[in-house]
């Protein structure tokens, strides 16, 4: 069966990890926030922004980790926008969060148009290239897929790790996650609420828009208009179908891109038998059947989305 | 820092805040404008004259007020109820293929008959279309907005494949694009010559109803209970989980009247770019009128002259008519922080 056999070769495995890296950068993201009290519906557009970011600062002429950092940095300048908004002064954090990302998409439209107004095709960088682990790359089926990617992705894997030793392990985690369950405690232990949930909004901001300059800096090698294309909705389905755990979110990011790598490849056995259309709408349906398989038992944090006013019970 | 609620939102308040968010948001254009190059009175004004210079400008503006005045409503009463319905794209698309399935031929009937059933059949599928995100945000839990905001995905693809597959016009020349609709559904002009067209008639009635169903009946009460405390409401005796199914109904049904009216009054035809995020706009549209349903027309009107402005601008100006989303978005976050100061004092220790 050749739509099984897909399942057995190194180029699968490799394409489903690299598509699940900008998955698990931006999911671990939003994971912070929430884990903090805070949903971040900026998410797509600060992936956006940070697609642009990274991949306009090599154009012009830097470094490709100035690149990164630069994408990290717009990612902290819109979380500091969202969390601000949403943290002390408690508004809506749906709405705020699309406007977040209807803001941070158009800025990045309305800068693209105004630094480069007369291109047609977006000019292309020298991206990320593969660096190969010596010995662990040349392990058959594995070696490929994991340890012959580009250095983003072995970013995406250290921030998992890093994120679920500092939430579990570190006073910073602690509090962190109390601000997502019991803020009042937090304040009890005389930290600030305020601070630790925009510190997190923050920094999973700054995780959000490296996962999208993946995108233009280590998948592809330049940016268009609509390039995350919903890809920020489906890390925040991520991030419920991991229960708010950084390792089960990293299964659910990796198996979405098993599934996403699995029906390109189908569509190619089936030769058209099936419209493309419906294979390119499965990320979504699985996202949608996704949530509702957990939704009920999904333990919320549980102050998630409730705004915190010191001294209010 | 923390927030004091006040006594009594006094009038002046209420009216000064919201003007003040408007202002911001011209100020920080006036920003992006410099850095472009221009000099902002001059982008503001060739905005205003491209938006309300000429009769063919202001007829422009109300043609692009229409869809936004529907989306804008399907937002207003669903957000009023806190249904966070982020799918109008999706539902206005529902609308449109309706409007498209029925409407070339199907049905060899009089526009008396065929417009109000074609009507009729869009928002029922609109409505459904947001019925199914809200049971299951309702019987399993499941948050609304990223079901929604998956549907406008999958919706936008479904219609890619209707219109490479079955409502593929054979004329087309290749392009992806439906046959146009039979005379009978095309909804008249309103001024000869110009791209006004009925659906604006029909969009303003729909914001009168709307207004009469949320301020005087018993559903636009129960709606703004459950929107204000649903534990409340539920204690009060008021169906919770039955009000927001309606809400739904009513909400999708509303957007879905976007896609009819774009393409019985306006283009005639299914494309993929039938709407440029009027879905989306809708959410600033709705923000922007505070949730009121005639606010929704006057903000519609607003939010359409901007754009209508930016693209006359954009040609002769040289500045990206992307200002006009970014001005769009501003306003939606400067106008919810002055909804929230117009209520509450700032305090500083």
């Amino acid at each position: 069966m050749e739509a099984i056999d897909i399942l057995f070769t190194a180029t699968f495995w490799a394409a489903a990890i690299r598509i699940a890296s900008p998955l698990i950068l931006a999911t671990m993201g939003e994971l912070i926030c929430e884990r903090a009290g805070v949903l971040n519906l900026g998410i797509e557009g600060i992936m956006t922004a940070g697609a642009f970011a990274g991949w306009f600062t090599v154009y012009a002429g830097g470094d490709l980790w100035l690149g990164v950092c630069v994408a990290a940095m717009v990612g902290i300048a819109f979380g500091a926008l969202h969390g601000f908004l949403t943290v002390p002064l408690g508004l809506s954090q749906h709405v705020t969060g699309i406007g977040v990302t209807l803001l941070a998409t158009s800025l990045t439209y309305f800068t693209y148009r105004l630094a480069l107004p007369e291109v047609t095709s977006p000019p292309k960088i020298e991206p990320f290239q593969p660096l190969p682990i010596p010995v662990l790359s040349d392990i058959p089926l594995l070696g490929p897929a994991l340890f012959n990617q580009t250095p983003m992705t072995y970013l995406a894997f250290a921030s998992v790790a890093v994120l679920a030793w500092v939430l579990y392990r570190t006073p910073l985690g602690l509090a962190v996650r109390a601000a997502g369950e019991n803020p009042a405690a937090v304040e009890a232990q005389g930290i600030s609420v305020t601070a630790v949930r925009m510190g997190a909004v923050m920094a999973g901001s700054a995780l959000m828009a490296v996962g999208g300059a993946f995108l233009t800096m280590s998948a592809f090698n330049s940016f268009f208009f609509e390039m995350i294309n919903g890809r920020g909705w489906i890390c925040i389905a991520l991030v419920v179908f991991g229960s708010w755990r950084p390792g089960k979110a990293l299964v659910g990011a990796i198996l979405f891109a098993a599934f996403d790598a699995y029906q390109v490849r189908l569509q190619q056995v089936t030769g058209g038998a099936i419209p493309y259309q419906f294979f390119l709408m499965m990320p979504y349906v699985l996202s949608i059947i996704a949530l509702i398989v957990v939704a009920r038992r999904a333990t919320y944090p549980k102050a998630l989305m409730i705004p915190y006013q010191k001294g209010e019970r | 820092m923390w927030l004091e609620p006040k006594p009594a939102p006094s009038l002046a308040g209420s009216i000064a805040w919201p003007l003040g968010a408007i202002a911001v948001t011209f100020l920080f254009a006036s920003l992006l404008v410099l850095i472009a190059g221009a000099s902002p009175f001059n982008v503001f004004w060739l905005v205003a004259k491209g938006a309300a210079g000429s009769q063919f400008a202001i007829a422009e503006t109300l043609t692009r007020a229409t869809p936004l005045i529907f989306t804008g409503l399907a937002i207003a009463v669903a957000f009023r109820a806190k249904l966070w319905n982020i799918g109008a794209e999706a539902q206005l698309y529902a609308g449109a293929i309706i409007t498209v399935v029925l409407g070339t031929g199907l049905l060899p009937l009089p526009s008396a008959i065929l417009i109000p059933l074609v009507i009729a059949v869009s928002m029922t599928a609109g409505a459904l279309l947001l019925l199914g995100p809200a049971i299951l945000k309702t019987r399993f839990g499941v948050d609304e907005v990223v079901t929604t905001l998956l549907l406008n995905f999958i919706v936008l693809l479904f219609v890619s494949y209707l219109l490479e597959g079955p409502l593929k016009d054979p004329m087309g020349l290749g392009w992806p694009q439906s046959k146009k609709v039979v005379s009978e559904l095309m909804l008249p002009r309103i001024i000869q010559g110009k791209r006004l067209h009925f659906g604006f008639v029909m969009a303003i009635a729909s914001a009168l109803i709307v207004w009469f169903i949320m301020k005087k009946t018993a559903f636009g009460y129960e709606m703004r209970a459950v929107g204000h405390n649903p534990q409340a409401a539920r204690f009060a005796g008021i169906p919770v989980n039955t009000v927001l199914a309606k809400t739904a109904l009513l909400s999708g049904g509303l957007a879905a009247l976007a896609g009819f009216s774009e393409v019985a009054g306006l283009k005639g035809n299914l494309t993929l770019d039938l709407s440029p995020g009027f879905g989306y706009t809708g959410i600033v549209v709705a923000m922007l009128a505070m949730l009121n349903p005639l606010g929704v027309i006057a903000s519609a009107i607003f939010v359409a002259a901007i754009f209508v402005g930016a693209d006359a601008m954009s040609r002769s100006a040289g500045v990206p008519s992307y200002i006009a989303q970014v001005m769009v978005a501003t306003a939606l976050l400067t106008m919810v922080v002055a909804m929230m100061l117009s209520r509450y004092r700032i305090r500083w220790r």
